[in-house]
Protein backbone atom coordinates (compact mmCIF):
# COMPACT_ATOMS: atom_id res chain seq x y z
CA UNK A 1 0.00 0.00 0.00
CA UNK A 2 3.02 2.33 1.20
CA UNK A 3 4.70 1.19 -2.19
CA UNK A 4 1.61 2.44 -4.19
CA UNK A 5 1.00 5.55 -2.38
CA UNK A 6 4.86 6.42 -3.24
CA UNK A 7 4.72 6.19 -6.31
CA UNK A 8 1.87 8.06 -7.35
CA UNK A 9 3.44 10.93 -4.89
CA UNK A 10 6.16 10.92 -6.96
CA UNK A 11 4.28 11.45 -10.03
CA UNK A 12 2.07 14.01 -8.50
CA UNK A 13 4.92 16.20 -7.47
CA UNK A 14 7.08 15.58 -10.89
CA UNK A 15 4.30 17.20 -12.70
CA UNK A 16 3.87 20.09 -10.13
CA UNK A 17 6.99 20.75 -10.35
CA UNK A 18 7.62 21.01 -14.23
CA UNK A 19 5.39 24.01 -15.23
CA UNK A 20 6.37 24.02 -18.75
CA UNK A 21 5.07 20.64 -19.16
CA UNK A 22 1.60 21.78 -17.73
CA UNK A 23 1.14 24.41 -19.51
CA UNK A 24 2.58 23.38 -22.58
CA UNK A 25 0.22 20.28 -22.32
CA UNK A 26 -2.92 22.30 -22.56
CA UNK A 27 -2.24 24.37 -25.60
CA UNK A 28 -4.15 21.88 -28.02
CA UNK A 29 -6.98 21.55 -25.64
CA UNK A 30 -7.08 25.06 -25.59
CA UNK A 31 -6.68 25.64 -29.09
CA UNK A 32 -9.50 23.11 -30.09
CA UNK A 33 -11.56 24.82 -27.36
CA UNK A 34 -11.45 28.13 -28.96
CA UNK A 35 -10.78 27.49 -32.53
CA UNK A 36 -13.23 24.88 -32.88
CA UNK A 37 -15.68 26.39 -30.15
CA UNK A 38 -15.93 29.72 -31.71
CA UNK A 39 -15.43 28.66 -35.08
CA UNK A 40 -17.87 26.25 -35.84
CA UNK A 41 -20.44 27.36 -33.20
CA UNK A 42 -22.27 29.66 -35.82
CA UNK A 43 -22.77 26.82 -38.43
CA UNK A 44 -23.78 24.35 -35.68
CA UNK A 45 -25.82 26.27 -34.31
CA UNK A 46 -27.66 27.33 -37.70
CA UNK A 47 -28.11 23.70 -38.81
CA UNK A 48 -30.19 23.27 -35.74
CA UNK A 49 -27.36 21.56 -33.20
CA UNK A 50 -27.87 24.20 -30.20
CA UNK A 51 -24.46 25.67 -28.31
CA UNK A 52 -21.81 24.06 -29.74
CA UNK A 53 -19.49 24.73 -27.11
CA UNK A 54 -21.76 23.17 -24.34
CA UNK A 55 -21.43 19.96 -27.03
CA UNK A 56 -17.73 20.55 -27.13
CA UNK A 57 -16.31 20.86 -23.86
CA UNK A 58 -16.69 17.79 -22.55
CA UNK A 59 -14.93 16.75 -25.69
CA UNK A 60 -12.10 18.75 -25.35
CA UNK A 61 -12.04 17.76 -21.43
CA UNK A 62 -11.96 14.47 -22.53
CA UNK A 63 -8.69 14.94 -25.32
CA UNK A 64 -6.61 17.04 -22.46
CA UNK A 65 -7.20 13.52 -20.10
CA UNK A 66 -6.68 11.43 -23.22
CA UNK A 67 -2.96 12.71 -24.45
CA UNK A 68 -1.83 13.71 -21.01
CA UNK A 69 -3.10 9.68 -19.44
CA UNK A 70 -1.21 8.39 -22.51
CA UNK A 71 1.66 10.75 -21.72
CA UNK A 72 1.87 9.69 -18.47
CA UNK A 73 1.96 6.06 -19.23
CA UNK A 74 4.74 6.22 -21.91
CA UNK A 75 7.05 8.09 -19.43
CA UNK A 76 8.10 4.78 -18.64
CA UNK A 77 10.34 4.56 -21.70
CA UNK A 78 11.86 7.91 -19.91
CA UNK A 79 12.31 6.18 -16.95
CA UNK A 80 14.33 3.49 -18.51
CA UNK A 81 16.45 5.66 -20.43
CA UNK A 82 17.12 7.61 -17.24
CA UNK A 83 17.63 4.47 -15.62
CA UNK A 84 15.23 5.39 -12.80
CA UNK A 85 13.18 2.02 -14.09
CA UNK A 86 15.86 -0.26 -12.97
CA UNK A 87 16.18 1.52 -9.05
CA UNK A 88 12.25 0.49 -8.64
CA UNK A 89 12.73 -2.91 -10.62
CA UNK A 90 15.58 -4.56 -8.11
CA UNK A 91 13.10 -3.19 -5.56
CA UNK A 92 11.82 -5.86 -3.22
CA UNK A 93 8.36 -5.42 -4.37
CA UNK A 94 6.01 -6.67 -7.01
CA UNK A 95 5.56 -5.37 -10.08
CA UNK A 96 2.24 -5.18 -9.93
CA UNK A 97 1.89 -2.60 -7.31
CA UNK A 98 4.88 -0.61 -9.33
CA UNK A 99 2.47 -0.42 -12.10
CA UNK A 100 -0.16 0.24 -9.98
CA UNK A 101 1.06 3.54 -8.33
CA UNK A 102 2.42 4.89 -11.83
CA UNK A 103 -0.64 4.50 -13.16
CA UNK A 104 -2.90 6.03 -10.18
CA UNK A 105 -0.41 8.92 -10.22
CA UNK A 106 -0.66 9.29 -13.83
CA UNK A 107 -4.56 9.05 -13.50
CA UNK A 108 -4.38 11.56 -11.21
CA UNK A 109 -2.32 14.12 -13.08
CA UNK A 110 -4.23 13.53 -16.11
CA UNK A 111 -7.50 14.34 -14.15
CA UNK A 112 -6.02 17.93 -13.15
CA UNK A 113 -5.54 18.38 -16.05
CA UNK A 114 -9.18 17.38 -17.52
CA UNK A 115 -10.33 19.82 -14.32
CA UNK A 116 -8.24 23.00 -15.60
CA UNK A 117 -9.66 22.66 -19.17
CA UNK A 118 -12.55 22.47 -17.83
CA UNK A 119 -12.01 25.37 -15.88
CA UNK A 120 -10.94 27.13 -18.89
CA UNK A 121 -14.39 25.44 -20.68
CA UNK A 122 -16.72 27.88 -18.17
CA UNK A 123 -14.54 31.04 -19.03
CA UNK A 124 -14.95 30.28 -22.52
CA UNK A 125 -19.08 30.07 -22.04
CA UNK A 126 -19.60 26.16 -20.96
CA UNK A 127 -22.04 25.94 -18.41
CA UNK A 128 -23.21 22.62 -17.18
CA UNK A 129 -27.05 22.05 -16.73
CA UNK A 130 -26.42 21.58 -12.79
CA UNK A 131 -23.45 22.84 -10.78
CA UNK A 132 -23.22 19.84 -8.92
CA UNK A 133 -22.63 17.83 -11.81
CA UNK A 134 -19.15 18.26 -10.95
CA UNK A 135 -19.17 15.89 -8.36
CA UNK A 136 -20.60 13.39 -10.68
CA UNK A 137 -17.75 14.52 -13.91
CA UNK A 138 -14.54 13.87 -11.21
CA UNK A 139 -14.77 9.96 -10.39
CA UNK A 140 -15.35 9.64 -14.84
CA UNK A 141 -13.01 11.53 -15.67
CA UNK A 142 -11.32 9.81 -13.33
CA UNK A 143 -11.79 6.66 -14.78
CA UNK A 144 -11.17 7.96 -18.29
CA UNK A 145 -7.67 8.73 -16.98
CA UNK A 146 -7.36 5.52 -15.22
CA UNK A 147 -8.40 3.61 -18.87
CA UNK A 148 -5.75 5.19 -20.70
CA UNK A 149 -2.37 6.01 -18.24
CA UNK A 150 -2.63 1.99 -18.13
CA UNK A 151 -3.01 1.98 -22.14
CA UNK A 152 0.14 4.26 -22.53
CA UNK A 153 1.90 2.11 -19.71
CA UNK A 154 1.13 -1.45 -22.07
CA UNK A 155 2.55 0.53 -25.08
CA UNK A 156 5.42 2.19 -23.59
CA UNK A 157 6.60 -1.47 -21.90
CA UNK A 158 6.86 -3.19 -25.72
CA UNK A 159 8.17 -0.11 -26.82
CA UNK A 160 12.65 0.16 -26.62
CA UNK A 161 13.19 4.00 -27.63
CA UNK A 162 11.10 7.10 -28.16
CA UNK A 163 11.14 6.09 -32.17
CA UNK A 164 8.00 4.86 -31.29
CA UNK A 165 6.25 7.65 -29.59
CA UNK A 166 5.33 9.57 -32.90
CA UNK A 167 4.03 6.58 -33.91
CA UNK A 168 1.69 5.82 -30.81
CA UNK A 169 0.49 9.85 -31.64
CA UNK A 170 -0.13 9.47 -34.88
CA UNK A 171 -1.90 6.03 -34.87
CA UNK A 172 -3.23 5.12 -31.96
CA UNK A 173 -4.21 8.93 -29.99
CA UNK A 174 -5.26 11.06 -32.92
CA UNK A 175 -7.60 8.51 -34.14
CA UNK A 176 -8.64 7.53 -30.40
CA UNK A 177 -9.42 11.97 -30.28
CA UNK A 178 -10.78 12.42 -33.37
CA UNK A 179 -13.03 9.15 -33.91
CA UNK A 180 -14.61 9.65 -30.38
CA UNK A 181 -17.17 11.82 -31.09
CA UNK A 182 -16.02 14.45 -29.29
CA UNK A 183 -16.29 17.08 -32.12
CA UNK A 184 -19.23 15.71 -33.48
CA UNK A 185 -22.67 14.28 -33.07
CA UNK A 186 -22.91 10.51 -33.06
CA UNK A 187 -26.36 10.55 -34.62
CA UNK A 188 -27.11 9.85 -38.29
CA UNK A 189 -23.34 8.56 -38.84
CA UNK A 190 -22.33 6.70 -42.03
CA UNK A 191 -22.29 2.68 -41.28
CA UNK A 192 -18.98 2.40 -41.17
CA UNK A 193 -18.28 5.63 -39.11
CA UNK A 194 -20.31 4.75 -36.79
CA UNK A 195 -19.11 0.80 -36.47
CA UNK A 196 -15.60 2.52 -35.83
CA UNK A 197 -16.63 5.00 -33.05
CA UNK A 198 -18.44 2.29 -31.57
CA UNK A 199 -15.23 0.55 -31.20
CA UNK A 200 -13.35 3.63 -29.65
CA UNK A 201 -13.30 3.50 -25.93
CA UNK A 202 -13.03 6.93 -25.62
CA UNK A 203 -16.74 7.36 -27.17
CA UNK A 204 -17.99 6.36 -24.34
CA UNK A 205 -15.86 8.27 -21.86
CA UNK A 206 -17.16 11.55 -24.14
CA UNK A 207 -20.48 10.58 -24.29
CA UNK A 208 -20.36 9.72 -20.14
CA UNK A 209 -19.30 13.33 -20.04
CA UNK A 210 -21.98 14.90 -21.55
CA UNK A 211 -24.23 12.75 -19.77
CA UNK A 212 -23.03 13.83 -16.82
CA UNK A 213 -22.65 17.71 -17.57
CA UNK A 214 -25.38 17.79 -19.69
CA UNK A 215 -28.04 15.62 -19.12
CA UNK A 216 -28.22 13.80 -22.41
CA UNK A 217 -25.55 11.10 -23.56
CA UNK A 218 -26.13 9.51 -27.00
CA UNK A 219 -25.66 5.29 -25.62
CA UNK A 220 -27.02 6.34 -22.17
CA UNK A 221 -24.59 6.68 -18.48
CA UNK A 222 -24.64 3.23 -17.20
CA UNK A 223 -23.67 1.20 -20.84
CA UNK A 224 -21.25 3.99 -20.82
CA UNK A 225 -19.99 3.43 -17.18
CA UNK A 226 -20.11 0.00 -18.14
CA UNK A 227 -18.30 -0.05 -20.89
CA UNK A 228 -15.63 2.39 -19.47
CA UNK A 229 -14.73 0.06 -16.14
CA UNK A 230 -14.57 -2.70 -18.29
CA UNK A 231 -12.33 -2.09 -20.54
CA UNK A 232 -10.14 -0.04 -17.99
CA UNK A 233 -10.18 -3.83 -16.04
CA UNK A 234 -8.60 -5.34 -19.37
CA UNK A 235 -6.39 -2.99 -19.95
CA UNK A 236 -5.15 -2.59 -16.19
CA UNK A 237 -4.46 -6.68 -17.03
CA UNK A 238 -2.85 -6.21 -20.33
CA UNK A 239 -0.95 -3.33 -19.10
CA UNK A 240 0.64 -4.76 -15.85
CA UNK A 241 1.24 -8.26 -18.14
CA UNK A 242 3.33 -6.27 -20.64
CA UNK A 243 4.93 -4.38 -17.48
CA UNK A 244 6.01 -7.29 -15.66
CA UNK A 245 7.84 -8.64 -19.22
CA UNK A 246 9.87 -5.71 -19.31
CA UNK A 247 13.87 -6.40 -19.11
CA UNK A 248 16.20 -3.83 -18.08
CA UNK B 1 35.45 -17.68 5.41
CA UNK B 2 32.07 -18.63 4.36
CA UNK B 3 30.63 -17.53 -0.11
CA UNK B 4 27.82 -15.14 0.09
CA UNK B 5 27.65 -15.55 -3.56
CA UNK B 6 27.38 -18.60 -5.41
CA UNK B 7 27.45 -19.46 -9.34
CA UNK B 8 27.23 -22.57 -10.60
CA UNK B 9 27.38 -23.15 -14.19
CA UNK B 10 25.47 -20.04 -15.05
CA UNK B 11 25.11 -19.70 -18.89
CA UNK B 12 22.64 -17.47 -20.24
CA UNK B 13 21.62 -17.29 -23.82
CA UNK B 14 20.02 -13.80 -26.07
CA UNK B 15 18.49 -16.18 -28.85
CA UNK B 16 21.96 -17.55 -30.68
CA UNK B 17 24.40 -15.44 -28.44
CA UNK B 18 26.14 -16.54 -25.05
CA UNK B 19 26.42 -13.75 -23.09
CA UNK B 20 27.71 -15.83 -20.43
CA UNK B 21 28.81 -19.34 -20.33
CA UNK B 22 28.97 -21.44 -17.62
CA UNK B 23 30.12 -19.01 -15.56
CA UNK B 24 31.34 -20.57 -11.77
CA UNK B 25 32.60 -18.35 -8.85
CA UNK B 26 32.10 -17.74 -5.21
CA UNK B 27 32.37 -14.37 -3.86
CA UNK B 28 33.15 -14.84 0.30
CA UNK B 29 31.53 -13.31 3.04
CA UNK B 30 33.30 -9.92 3.28
CA UNK B 31 35.49 -9.63 1.09
CA UNK B 32 36.11 -6.95 -2.29
CA UNK B 33 35.66 -9.01 -5.59
CA UNK B 34 36.01 -7.36 -8.76
CA UNK B 35 34.77 -8.57 -11.43
CA UNK B 36 36.73 -7.83 -14.47
CA UNK B 37 36.57 -8.15 -18.64
CA UNK B 38 36.49 -6.19 -21.34
CA UNK B 39 33.11 -4.53 -23.29
CA UNK B 40 30.64 -7.46 -24.32
CA UNK B 41 32.46 -9.57 -21.75
CA UNK B 42 29.54 -10.40 -20.12
CA UNK B 43 30.06 -8.60 -16.90
CA UNK B 44 26.46 -6.72 -16.82
CA UNK B 45 24.61 -9.55 -17.84
CA UNK B 46 25.91 -11.66 -15.10
CA UNK B 47 25.34 -8.82 -12.49
CA UNK B 48 21.43 -8.47 -13.84
CA UNK B 49 21.05 -12.13 -13.14
CA UNK B 50 23.02 -11.98 -9.62
CA UNK B 51 20.71 -9.21 -9.21
CA UNK B 52 17.10 -10.98 -10.45
CA UNK B 53 16.56 -8.55 -13.21
CA UNK B 54 17.12 -11.24 -15.56
CA UNK B 55 16.85 -15.34 -15.20
CA UNK B 56 19.81 -17.45 -16.23
CA UNK B 57 18.81 -19.61 -19.02
CA UNK B 58 20.65 -22.57 -16.97
CA UNK B 59 23.16 -22.86 -13.91
CA UNK B 60 22.27 -21.87 -10.62
CA UNK B 61 22.71 -18.78 -8.34
CA UNK B 62 22.95 -18.41 -5.03
CA UNK B 63 22.74 -14.88 -2.88
CA UNK B 64 23.05 -15.48 0.90
CA UNK B 65 21.58 -18.90 0.56
CA UNK B 66 18.86 -17.42 -1.42
CA UNK B 67 17.91 -18.26 -5.12
CA UNK B 68 17.00 -14.89 -7.28
CA UNK B 69 14.71 -17.03 -9.49
CA UNK B 70 12.62 -18.33 -6.80
CA UNK B 71 13.46 -16.15 -4.17
CA UNK B 72 13.37 -12.91 -5.32
CA UNK B 73 12.05 -10.89 -2.82
CA UNK B 74 14.50 -12.39 -0.34
CA UNK B 75 17.51 -11.67 -2.42
CA UNK B 76 15.97 -8.24 -3.55
CA UNK B 77 16.55 -7.45 0.29
CA UNK B 78 19.94 -9.11 1.14
CA UNK B 79 21.80 -6.23 -1.73
CA UNK B 80 22.27 -2.81 -2.86
CA UNK B 81 23.09 -1.95 -6.31
CA UNK B 82 24.79 1.44 -7.84
CA UNK B 83 24.01 0.47 -11.71
CA UNK B 84 26.54 2.02 -14.48
CA UNK B 85 24.30 4.63 -15.50
CA UNK B 86 22.74 6.65 -13.40
CA UNK B 87 19.43 5.50 -11.59
CA UNK B 88 18.03 8.65 -9.61
CA UNK B 89 15.06 10.39 -10.48
CA UNK B 90 16.29 13.94 -11.64
CA UNK B 91 13.03 15.78 -11.14
CA UNK B 92 12.89 14.66 -7.09
CA UNK B 93 15.36 16.47 -4.49
CA UNK B 94 18.20 14.04 -2.95
CA UNK B 95 16.06 13.73 0.18
CA UNK B 96 12.98 12.43 -1.65
CA UNK B 97 14.98 9.94 -3.48
CA UNK B 98 15.99 8.67 -0.64
CA UNK B 99 12.74 8.10 1.08
CA UNK B 100 11.42 6.93 -1.84
CA UNK B 101 14.02 4.13 -1.34
CA UNK B 102 13.18 3.38 1.77
CA UNK B 103 9.23 3.18 1.37
CA UNK B 104 10.21 0.29 -1.46
CA UNK B 105 12.03 -1.37 0.82
CA UNK B 106 9.89 -1.40 3.41
CA UNK B 107 11.78 0.34 6.31
CA UNK B 108 9.48 1.86 9.34
CA UNK B 109 9.11 5.74 8.78
CA UNK B 110 11.77 6.79 12.17
CA UNK B 111 14.49 4.59 11.14
CA UNK B 112 14.28 5.45 7.74
CA UNK B 113 14.60 9.11 8.91
CA UNK B 114 17.24 8.25 10.90
CA UNK B 115 18.97 6.02 8.65
CA UNK B 116 18.84 9.02 5.57
CA UNK B 117 19.97 11.64 7.71
CA UNK B 118 22.72 9.47 8.57
CA UNK B 119 23.43 8.36 5.15
CA UNK B 120 23.31 11.91 3.92
CA UNK B 121 25.96 13.01 6.53
CA UNK B 122 28.52 10.01 5.74
CA UNK B 123 28.32 11.12 2.06
CA UNK B 124 28.91 14.45 2.86
CA UNK B 125 25.36 16.06 1.10
CA UNK B 126 23.50 16.94 4.08
CA UNK B 127 23.85 20.45 3.46
CA UNK B 128 22.03 19.84 -0.04
CA UNK B 129 19.34 17.05 0.71
CA UNK B 130 16.85 19.12 -0.59
CA UNK B 131 18.43 20.22 -4.00
CA UNK B 132 16.69 18.47 -6.97
CA UNK B 133 18.91 15.80 -8.53
CA UNK B 134 19.53 17.39 -11.27
CA UNK B 135 21.46 20.07 -10.12
CA UNK B 136 24.15 17.66 -9.04
CA UNK B 137 27.47 16.67 -10.67
CA UNK B 138 27.91 13.14 -11.53
CA UNK B 139 29.86 12.77 -8.88
CA UNK B 140 27.32 14.03 -6.32
CA UNK B 141 25.06 11.67 -7.70
CA UNK B 142 27.38 8.43 -7.43
CA UNK B 143 27.80 9.41 -3.73
CA UNK B 144 23.97 9.38 -3.55
CA UNK B 145 23.19 6.24 -5.11
CA UNK B 146 25.79 4.57 -3.22
CA UNK B 147 23.98 5.81 0.42
CA UNK B 148 21.30 4.99 -0.99
CA UNK B 149 22.39 1.30 -1.83
CA UNK B 150 23.33 1.44 1.72
CA UNK B 151 19.52 2.34 3.46
CA UNK B 152 18.54 -0.57 3.84
CA UNK B 153 21.96 -2.47 5.23
CA UNK B 154 22.33 -4.93 2.55
CA UNK B 155 24.66 -7.52 2.80
CA UNK B 156 26.35 -7.08 -0.58
CA UNK B 157 26.97 -4.00 -2.49
CA UNK B 158 26.97 -4.27 -6.27
CA UNK B 159 29.05 -1.03 -7.64
CA UNK B 160 28.91 -1.70 -11.48
CA UNK B 161 31.46 0.64 -12.55
CA UNK B 162 30.71 2.96 -10.67
CA UNK B 163 33.68 5.51 -10.92
CA UNK B 164 33.53 6.08 -14.94
CA UNK B 165 33.46 9.85 -15.71
CA UNK B 166 34.55 10.97 -11.88
CA UNK B 167 37.75 12.46 -11.71
CA UNK B 168 40.31 11.18 -9.52
CA UNK B 169 39.33 13.28 -6.44
CA UNK B 170 35.97 11.91 -6.46
CA UNK B 171 37.16 8.33 -7.25
CA UNK B 172 39.76 8.49 -4.39
CA UNK B 173 36.79 9.40 -2.29
CA UNK B 174 34.52 7.17 -3.02
CA UNK B 175 36.72 3.93 -3.05
CA UNK B 176 38.36 5.00 0.81
CA UNK B 177 34.46 5.27 1.87
CA UNK B 178 33.15 1.63 0.08
CA UNK B 179 36.49 -0.03 1.73
CA UNK B 180 36.35 1.91 5.43
CA UNK B 181 32.40 0.42 4.56
CA UNK B 182 33.70 -3.11 4.18
CA UNK B 183 36.23 -2.62 6.94
CA UNK B 184 33.73 -1.03 9.56
CA UNK B 185 29.75 -2.95 8.52
CA UNK B 186 31.07 -6.05 6.78
CA UNK B 187 29.92 -5.42 3.80
CA UNK B 188 30.70 -7.48 0.93
CA UNK B 189 31.42 -5.31 -2.45
CA UNK B 190 31.35 -7.10 -5.88
CA UNK B 191 32.17 -4.32 -8.08
CA UNK B 192 33.31 -3.88 -11.97
CA UNK B 193 35.72 -1.93 -13.19
CA UNK B 194 37.89 -0.93 -16.26
CA UNK B 195 40.68 1.01 -14.05
CA UNK B 196 42.58 -2.10 -13.01
CA UNK B 197 44.91 0.19 -10.87
CA UNK B 198 41.48 0.86 -9.04
CA UNK B 199 40.85 -3.18 -8.83
CA UNK B 200 44.56 -3.77 -7.73
CA UNK B 201 44.48 -1.63 -5.38
CA UNK B 202 40.96 -2.06 -3.48
CA UNK B 203 40.14 -5.61 -4.66
CA UNK B 204 40.86 -8.73 -2.48
CA UNK B 205 39.73 -11.44 -5.01
CA UNK B 206 39.94 -10.50 -8.64
CA UNK B 207 38.10 -12.34 -11.68
CA UNK B 208 38.24 -12.21 -15.07
CA UNK B 209 35.76 -12.69 -17.52
CA UNK B 210 36.09 -12.83 -21.20
CA UNK B 211 33.81 -14.60 -24.07
CA UNK B 212 31.24 -15.15 -20.83
CA UNK B 213 34.15 -17.36 -19.23
CA UNK B 214 35.78 -16.79 -16.12
CA UNK B 215 39.18 -17.11 -17.47
CA UNK B 216 41.29 -16.73 -14.14
CA UNK B 217 40.27 -15.98 -10.60
CA UNK B 218 42.99 -14.94 -7.61
CA UNK B 219 44.99 -11.82 -5.93
CA UNK B 220 46.32 -9.13 -8.32
CA UNK B 221 49.64 -10.71 -6.88
CA UNK B 222 48.60 -14.33 -8.39
CA UNK B 223 47.36 -12.58 -11.28
CA UNK B 224 50.63 -10.87 -12.15
CA UNK B 225 52.67 -13.92 -11.47
CA UNK B 226 50.64 -16.52 -13.49
CA UNK B 227 50.82 -14.14 -16.27
CA UNK B 228 54.34 -12.81 -15.53
CA UNK B 229 53.74 -9.51 -15.69
CA UNK B 230 54.03 -6.44 -13.46
CA UNK B 231 50.85 -4.74 -13.09
CA UNK B 232 47.74 -5.77 -13.25
CA UNK B 233 46.66 -4.03 -16.37
CA UNK B 234 49.49 -5.80 -18.18
CA UNK B 235 48.30 -8.97 -16.91
CA UNK B 236 44.68 -8.16 -17.96
CA UNK B 237 45.82 -7.40 -21.60
CA UNK B 238 47.82 -10.93 -21.37
CA UNK B 239 44.75 -13.01 -20.38
CA UNK B 240 42.30 -11.32 -22.82
CA UNK B 241 44.47 -10.27 -25.97
CA UNK B 242 45.10 -6.37 -27.20
CA UNK B 243 42.10 -6.18 -29.94
CA UNK B 244 39.43 -3.58 -29.44
CA UNK B 245 35.80 -4.99 -28.64
CA UNK B 246 32.89 -4.52 -30.51
CA UNK B 247 30.48 -4.60 -27.63
CA UNK B 248 27.24 -5.84 -29.46
CA UNK B 249 24.53 -2.78 -28.59
CA UNK B 250 20.99 -3.40 -28.79
CA UNK B 251 19.02 -0.24 -29.77
CA UNK B 252 18.29 0.37 -26.40
CA UNK B 253 21.65 0.83 -25.61
CA UNK B 254 22.81 2.67 -28.48
CA UNK B 255 19.98 5.10 -27.77
CA UNK B 256 20.89 5.75 -24.21
CA UNK B 257 24.46 6.43 -25.14
CA UNK B 258 23.12 8.62 -27.91
CA UNK B 259 21.20 10.61 -24.97
CA UNK B 260 24.34 10.51 -23.04
CA UNK B 261 25.93 12.28 -25.35
CA UNK B 262 23.69 15.31 -25.88
CA UNK B 263 23.49 15.58 -22.06
CA UNK B 264 27.41 16.41 -22.09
Amino acid sequence: MNVIYVLWLRQLKRYLRSRARLIGSLGQPLLFLFAFGFGFGPMYAKAGGGNYMQFLAPGVICMAILFTAVFMGIEIIWDRQFGFLKETLVAPVSRMNIMLGRTLGGATVATIQGVIVFLIALLAGFRPEYWYSVVFALPVMFLIAVLFTAFGTGVASVMSDFHGFQLVMNFLVMPLFFLSGALFPLNDLSKVINAIVRIDPLTYGVDALRGVFLGTSHLGLGPDILVLSLVTVLFLIIGSHLFSKIEV
Amino acid sequence: MTAIIRADGVTRKFRDFTAVDHASFTVEHGEIFAFLGPNGAGKTTTIKMLTTLLHPTSGTIEIDGHNPVTEQNEVRKSFGIVFQDPSVDDELTAYENMELHGVLYGIPRKLRRDRIDQLLEIVELSDRRNSLMKEFSGGMKRRLEIARGLLHHPKVLFLDEPTIGLDPQTRNHLWAYVQKLNKEEGITVFLTTHYMEEADRVANTIAVIDHGRIIERGTSQELKERTKTASLEEAFLALTGHEIREEQLDAHDQFRNRMRQKRR
